[in-house]
C-alpha cells in the first residue's frame, strides 16, 4: 500500500449560519490523483482552503505528510503545493522572478536557480523566461501558475480549478501535466465542476455537495453505487418488436424495449454487447439503421445523487 | 521570520521601481511641484526680492531729496535698486522695455508747492508685466505722499494754533520724519525661508501618498490572487506583514530623502541639521505609514482604498500646514491643525531650519511618535486582520 500523503478526518468550517463543509472525509495516497467533483459553492475551495493552510477549520483534522495543516503550521505547508483557482503570479516580473521569488520562500537555498530551469523547461517558458509575465497570453500564465505549485516538489499538489477560462489547447496541456505528476508519484488533489475532467485525470472521486462527500471511489465503483447501466438505442429497418424478445435472451442485456422501428437495450458494459445485438438485429432480416450509445458518467452519478446537473 | 520578510520586501521594491507612477508620486511631482511653487510664488516674500526703480529728479528741492531719502532707505534694505536718471523720456524708455518696474517723475516746483501748501504731483509709471513690482513702487509713492500730507496737516495745525514760523515747522518735521520700513512679513517669525517651507511642506504631504502603497500592496495582493499563494507558503503572517511594511518604510524615506537632498541642492532649501532630519523623516514616514494604515484598511478595495486615503491625506495636509503656514489661520482651523501629524512634522523642520537643536525639536518630535505609536498600532491590527482576511 502506498504512503497516505493527505488524510482528511471530519473537517468542519462554517460562515455565520452558513455551513461551507460538514464533515469531509477522505484520504490521498502518494502517486493518486484525487478528485474534488461538485458544483459551484458545494464547499470544494474552502475544504482546499483548510487543507492548504489559508483557513483554520472549526472542526476535524487535515494531516499532510504526517504533520497536522493549520494556518500556522510551517512544517506541514512545506509539503503542500498550491495551484490556485484565480492566476496567483506578479505580472510585474519575469516568469524566472516569479519563480524565484516563492522558491526562496520555501526556504529552497542553493538548488533553487537549477530548479527554476527544470521548471520553465517544464512548462515550457524557457525561452520566455526573462519576459515580464504581464506580456504573457493567458495560457503561458496559467502554465507558469502551475509552475510555481511544482517548484519545490511537494509531497501534495492542491489544484483548485486550474482549467476555468482556459482555452482547449492550453486545457489539454494542463490535463497532460497532471497526468504525468500523478504517473511520477506526486498525490494530487484535483478540484473542479467539470466532469469529464475528473474522469480522465482522477484515480478517484469524491463527490461533495452542500459541504458533504455523498460519494466516493472510482468511476466505476460510482456508476455501480447509483446502479446505473450502459444504454444501447437502435434504429432499424421495421418493426422492432419483432427483434425485441431475441436481444433479451442475449447474456448481459438487463432489459429490451421497442417502439416503433426503435429499440432500447439496457446491458451491464455496452461495448461487450453490441456485437451479438447487432448480429441478433441483422439474423432477423432487419438493418440498422443508426446506433447510440449512452454509458453512465459522473455527471448521471451526480444527477442520481443529487437530483440536479453539476453546472446548476 | 527575517529571511522571508526580507524576501517579501525587496520583491514589492523590484515591482514598485518598475512601476514608473510610483516613481513619479515620489519624487518627481513633489519635486517638481516645489521648484514650480518656488518659482512662481517665491519672489512675493523672499527675503532677497528687490525691484527695479527708475527716478527723475527735475526739483532738486528739499521734499524731492526726502523722497530720494527715502527711496535710499528702502534700497538699503534690498528691497529696490534705485537709478537716477536725467530725463522724464529716458524713465518712460526704461519702463517701456522692462528694465524697470516703475519710474518716479518729479516735477520741477514740487518742493515749492508742497511748502506751499499748493497742489503737488509725484507722477508713478508702473510696468503691467512687472504687477508685483509695479504694486511695490506704488505703494512707496503712496507712503511718502501720506507722510507729506501728514507734515502738511501738523503744519498748518500749528500755524491756525499761533505758531509763527511755518518754514522752521516743516524744517523739523522733516527733521522727524520716520523713515519708512519695509518688512517680509511673511517669512518673519516663521524660522522658515520660501524655499524651505515649500520643499519641507510638499514632501510632508507626498510623504503620506508615498507610504500608503504598503497596505494598498496587501489589498493588491488579495485582488490579485497571490495572497493565498503567500498564505500558503511555509511563512508566517508576520512575516507578510512585516516584509511589506518595511519596503513601504523604505520607500517613504528614500523618497523624502531625495526631495531633502535635491532641494537642498538645486532650491537652497535648509532643513536643518543632518541628523534631526533624519529624524524627522524616519518618525513621519512611521507616523505616515500609521495614518495611511489605519485610513486605507477600512476600504474593501484597492481603488477604494486609494480614494478614502487621498481625501484624508489631503486635507490633514491642508490643515496641518503644508502649503500654507497654520500661523495665518486661527481659532479653531489653527487647534485643530494640531491633531494632524503634518502640523508636528512642519514645526519640526521649521525649528530645524531655523537653526534650533536636537533639544528644541523634542517636543514636536514626541507628537509625531505618539502618532506613530498611535496610528501605527491601529494601523497594523488592521493590516494583519487585512493579510488573513478573504
Amino acid at each position: 500500500m502506498a504512503d497516505v500523503i493527505l488524510e482528511c478526518r471530519d473537517l468542519r468550517k462554517a460562515y455565520g449560519d452558513l455551513i461551507a463543509v460538514d464533515g469531509v472525509g477522505f484520504s490521498v495516497e502518494a502517486g493518486e490523483t484525487y478528485g474534488l467533483l461538485g458544483p459551484n459553492g458545494a464547499g470544494k475551495t474552502t475544504t482546499i482552503s483548510m487543507i492548504a493552510g489559508l483557513l483554520d477549520n472549526d472542526g476535524g483534522v487535515a494531516i499532510v505528510s504526517g504533520n497536522e495543516i493549520t494556518t500556522k503550521s510551517t512544517a506541514a505547508k512545506a509539503a503542500i503545493g498550491l495551484v490556485p483557482q484565480d492566476l496567483a503570479i506578479y505580472p510585474d516580473l519575469t516568469a524566472r522572478e516569479n519563480l524565484r521569488f516563492f522558491g526562496k520562500l520555501y526556504d529552497m537555498g542553493g538548488s533553487l536557480n537549477e530548479r527554476v530551469d527544470e521548471i520553465l523547461d517544464i512548462i515550457e517558458l524557457s525561452d520566455r523566461a526573462d519576459d515580464q509575465t504581464k506580456e504573457y497570453s493567458g495560457g503561458m500564465k496559467r502554465r507558469l501558475n502551475i509552475g510555481i505549485g511544482l517548484l519545490h516538489k511537494p509531497d501534495l499538489l492542491i489544484l483548485d480549478e486550474p482549467t476555468v477560462g482556459v482555452d482547449p489547447q492550453s486545457r489539454n496541456a494542463i490535463l497532460e501535466n497532471v497526468e504525468r505528476l500523478g504517473a511520477e508519484g506526486m498525490a494530487v488533489l484535483y478540484t473542479t465542476h467539470y466532469m469529464e475532467e475528473a474522469e480522465r485525470l482522477c484515480d478517484r472521486v469524491g463527490i461533495i455537495d452542500e459541504g458533504q462527500i455523498i460519494a466516493e471511489g472510482t468511476r466505476r465503483d460510482l456508476v455501480a453505487l447509483v446502479g446505473e447501466r450502459d444504454r444501447l438505442h437502435l434504429e432499424l429497418s421495421g418493426d422492432a418488436s419483432t427483434v425485441s424478445d431475441a436481444v433479451s435472451t442475449i447474456d448481459g442485456i438487463e432489459s429490451c424495449s421497442s417502439a416503433g422501428s426503435e429499440l432500447e437495450v439496457v446491458t451491464v458494459s455496452a461495448s461487450h454487447a453490441l456485437p451479438d445485438v447487432v448480429l441478433t438485429v441483422t439474423e432477423s432480416g432487419l438493418d440498422v439503421h443508426s446506433i447510440q450509445v449512452s454509458e453512465p458518467d459522473l455527471e448521471s452519478v451526480f444527477l442520481h445523487l443529487t437530483g440536479k446537473a453539476l453546472r446548476e | 521570520m527575517t529571511g522571508a520578510a526580507f524576501t517579501i520586501t525587496a520583491k514589492d521594491l523590484k515591482e514598485r521601481f518598475r512601476d514608473r507612477s510610483a516613481i513619479m508620486l515620489a519624487v518627481v511631482v513633489p519635486l517638481g511641484l516645489a521648484f514650480v511653487l518656488n518659482l512662481t510664488l517665491g519672489p512675493v516674500t523672499e527675503q532677497s526680492f528687490s525691484t527695479e526703480i527708475a527716478v527723475h529728479d527735475a526739483d532738486g528741492g528739499p521734499f524731492a531729496a526726502g523722497f530720494d531719502e527715502m527711496l535710499a532707505g528702502v534700497e538699503a534694505e534690498g528691497f529696490v535698486v534705485v537709478t537716477d536718471v536725467d530725463s522724464e523720456e529716458e524713465v518712460r524708455a526704461l519702463v517701456r522695455d522692462h528694465s524697470v518696474s516703475t519710474g518716479y517723475l518729479v516735477p520741477e516746483g514740487f518742493s515749492q508747492a508742497v511748502a506751499a501748501n499748493d497742489e503737488a504731483e509725484l507722477v508713478v509709471v508702473v510696468d503691467p508685466d512687472q504687477p508685483i513690482g509695479s504694486e511695490v513702487g506704488k505703494a512707496l509713492a503712496d507712503g511718502f505722499a501720506a507722510e507729506v500730507n501728514a507734515v502738511r496737516l501738523s503744519v498748518a495745525t500749528a500755524v491756525a494754533l499761533g505758531a509763527d514760523d511755518p518754514a522752521g515747522l516743516v524744517a523739523a518735521a522733516q527733521e522727524s520724519r520716520p523713515t519708512i520700513v519695509l518688512a517680509d512679513a511673511l517669512t518673519e517669525g516663521r524660522g522658515f525661508d520660501f524655499s524651505s517651507f515649500y520643499a519641507t511642506g510638499i514632501a510632508v504631504f507626498f510623504m503620506f501618498f508615498t507610504v500608503q502603497f504598503g497596505v494598498l500592496s496587501i489589498i493588491d495582493e488579495r485582488e490579485n490572487g497571490t495572497m493565498p499563494r503567500l498564505l500558503a507558503a511555509p511563512i508566517s503572517t508576520q512575516s507578510i506583514l512585516v516584509g511589506k511594511l518595511l519596503a513601504s518604510f523604505l520607500v517613504g524615506v528614500a523618497s523624502t530623502v531625495v526631495l531633502w537632498l535635491a532641494t537642498t541642492l538645486l532650491m537652497g532649501a535648509e532643513w536643518g541639521g543632518s541628523l534631526i532630519a533624519i529624524i524627522l523623516i524616519a518618525a513621519g514616514v512611521t507616523a505616515a505609514m500609521g495614518l495611511t494604515a489605519a485610513v486605507a484598511t477600512f476600504a474593501k478595495t484597492a481603488e477604494q482604498a486609494g480614494a478614502i486615503t487621498a481625501f484624508v491625506v489631503v486635507v490633514f495636509g491642508m490643515l496641518g500646514g503644508t502649503f500654507f503656514p497654520v500661523s495665518r489661520i486661527s481659532g479653531a482651523f489653527s487647534a485643530i491643525s494640531r491633531v494632524t501629524p503634518h502640523f508636528w512634522l512642519m514645526e519640526g523642520f521649521r525649528r530645524s531650519s531655523a537653526g534650533e537643536g536636537i533639544s528644541d525639536i523634542l517636543p514636536p518630535l514626541g507628537a509625531i511618535l505618539a502618532f506613530a505609536i498611535v496610528l501605527g498600532s491601529i494601523g497594523l491590527i488592521r493590516s494583519r486582520d487585512l493579510v488573513r482576511h478573504r
